[in-house]
């Protein structure tokens, strides 16, 4: 099973997040970068796939330069081979874009099945597994909790909302979204991080794919959310805190 | 502006965040002074179309076929996608659920157009239509505009509007309108099997009125006893944001948020919650809510009553103790 898993990297949980005055992005000097946490979800997977029926692993990232250790850290946990297509302004393209980009950098690659997170902890379009099935003409199922491979199809557990699931079945090849919490991501050994130094590699820069610059949408501005309640902050001592903080849920809110 | 409003059920019932974004479409209508249909979509739901036409819009299309009796993103997108090219909408849209993130992206791309997901208001100025997201988990808010040629595809985040705030058809109803599409069971590769619940709920948290909610803050399973005793002093019960589920620290059932229940109470406490939009759509509709975070910038506080930024592991003791202290006394 040849399987393809997209990886993104994004800004750290607790970076500070510097708006960029007049901009559509954060200043990204100062803060520090992470694989999003819902494509662990989706890499893991690949590697259980791929130990349960042999084949390979390929991650795929998009990016700038910074990008590449978010598919060295896929190579460490047992990923085959990276794609890294780079672009500096990556952060621009609008999902359909992206989608575009990807799918042209991985359509010769003709993967059984391509893998992605549920949605990116920092533009949060999650769209890019759905986009991507569209655009290489296969079918696609999301919000995956359990994939079950047998014979060229997948039984697939799909998670809905309110507590509810559906059985789905698929042929391959197909893509899929992952829903987080469906497996515990590994932790890379040292011999896996050994071994991926000696892992390929391959960027391809996106402005050479050919994807017709064509926006569908512009994010004018970003800006930190004006508040729609009015918060009161209770400060002082932990102690003086629980005092408050009990005594205005008592007597203020009246919902003690 | 002419609207096209996809609209929602599953088995005959409603997924009522139709109704949210159907109000959001009114409001657009009014002011573009555009036009407004509303689309059901599926089997045997005539008596939902029916029901739909009694709302303000100016007529509803009825689109059955036995392929469209349980979803499929093939049999959906290329249903809607003839709908949309008979119709000519400019502005598609959609309530955010897990249905429409599964096809709207494909339905929009398959018409060559992109789709301003997961919105949580618009602006109409200057003539211009402005989408509001959420960016970086809701420590942002971003405003995106299409740039292309219509129809333009935009889903709207649950809660994001008030369903009740949707007018009724000022002249009796509108008229129900079937639409034929072309579909053909060779065009469905995804074969939906059955519906299931994973476990009996236990627990029906909407029904408490005091709850005690955990996320990441909490750090360690070992940590949970802390946040259950104060929910027993408060006489609450005690849930979680999706990570604590995730990782087995509390059972599936006391999720609260997109993926698990949407609660109410009369007082909802956050404890070392960050507020992602896929928690905060589940319990924004408490009257009251209170939240400890560390992070004085966490979206939670956006929508807190009271805040306490700082370490919940010097407050909760203090606040047992306190309740011990006045309980006692």
């Amino acid at each position: 099973m040849k399987i393809g898993v997209c990886v993104k990297q994004v800004p750290a949980k607790d970076a500070p997040l510097a708006i960029i005055e007049g901009s559509a992005w954060i200043r990204e000097s100062d803060i520090g970068f992470e694989t999003n946490e819902p494509d662990g979800f989706a890499l893991e997977e690949a590697l259980r796939l791929k130990e349960k029926h042999q084949g390979e692993v390929v991650a795929i990232s998009m990016g700038p330069e910074r990008a590449k250790q978010t598919i060295k850290e896929a190579l460490a946990k047992g990923a085959d081979r990276g794609i890294h297509i780079a672009d500096d302004q990556f952060y621009k393209l609008d999902p359909l874009g992206s989608a575009r980009s990807i799918a042209a950098a991985i359509k010769n690659e003709n993967f059984d099945l391509i893998l992605t997170g549920l949605q990116s902890d920092d533009q949060g379009f999650g769209q890019t597994g759905v986009l991507l099935a569209e655009l290489l003409g296969r079918p696609h199922a999301t919000i995956i909790m359990q994939i079950e491979v047998t014979d060229g199809r997948m039984k697939l557990k799909r998670e809905l909302e309110a507590g509810w699931f559906q059985w789905v079945e698929l042929p391959l090849p197909a893509v899929l979204s992952i829903q987080s919490g469906i497996n515990k991501p590994r932790y890379a050994t040292l011999k896996g991080i050994m071994a991926a130094k000696k892992k390929e590699i391959v960027t391809v820069p996106r402005a050479s794919l050919g994807v017709p610059d064509a926006p569908t949408q512009h994010v004018e501005r970003i800006y930190v959310p004006q508040k729609t309640k009015k918060t009161e902050f209770i400060t002082g001592q932990p102690k003086e805190i629980a005092a408050k903080l009990i005594e205005k849920l008592r007597h203020e809110a009246r919902v003690l | 502006m002419k609207i096209l409003l996809i609209t929602e059920q599953r088995e005959g019932k409603w997924n009522k965040v139709s109704f949210e974004t159907l109000a959001a479409a009114q409001q657009i209508v009014q002011q573009t002074k555009g036009t407004l249909a509303g689309v059901v979509i599926g089997k045997g739901v005539a008596a939902l179309a029916d029901e739909l036409a009694g709302s303000q819009l100016d007529e509803v299309l009825l689109v059955e076929r036995d392929l469209l009796e349980k979803y499929t993103p093939d049999g959906f997108s290329l249903a809607l996608r003839q709908v949309i090219e008979a119709v000519k909408p400019d502005l598609v849209l959609l309530p955010h659920t897990y249905q429409v993130r599964d096809f709207a992206p494909k339905l929009a791309a398959s018409v060559g157009r992109g789709m301003i997901g997961d919105c949580i208001a618009y602006r109409y100025e200057n003539g211009k239509l402005i989408f509001v997201r959420q960016m970086f988990q809701g420590r942002t808010a971003a405003d995106v505009v299409f740039t292309g040629d219509a129809p333009w595809v935009a889903s709207f985040q649950a809660g994001a509007f008030r369903a009740d705030l949707a007018a009724k058809h000022a002249g009796g109803k509108a008229p129900v309108k079937s639409v034929n599409v072309n579909l053909a069971a060779e065009q469905i590769r995804t074969k939906p099997l059955e519906l299931f619940r994973e476990a009996k709920q236990a627990v029906d948290l909407t029904q408490a009125p005091i709850l005690i909610s955990v996320g990441r803050g909490i750090k360690a399973p070992e940590n949970i006893p802390l946040a259950e005793k104060l929910a027993k002093l408060m006489g609450g019960e005690i849930c979680a944001s999706r990570p604590i589920c995730d990782e087995g620290w509390l059972p599936m059932d006391r999720q609260i948020g997109s993926s698990g229940q949407t609660v109410a109470p009369k007082l909802y406490f956050a404890l070392g919650i960050s507020g992602a939009i896929q928690h905060v759509v589940g319990m924004k509709g408490s009257r009251t809510i209170a939240a400890i975070n560390k992070d004085q910038n966490a979206p939670i506080f956006e929508v807190a009553d009271y805040g306490v930024v700082g370490d919940l592991f010097e407050i909760v003791p203090a606040m047992i103790e306190e309740l011990e202290k006045t309980k006692a006394g």
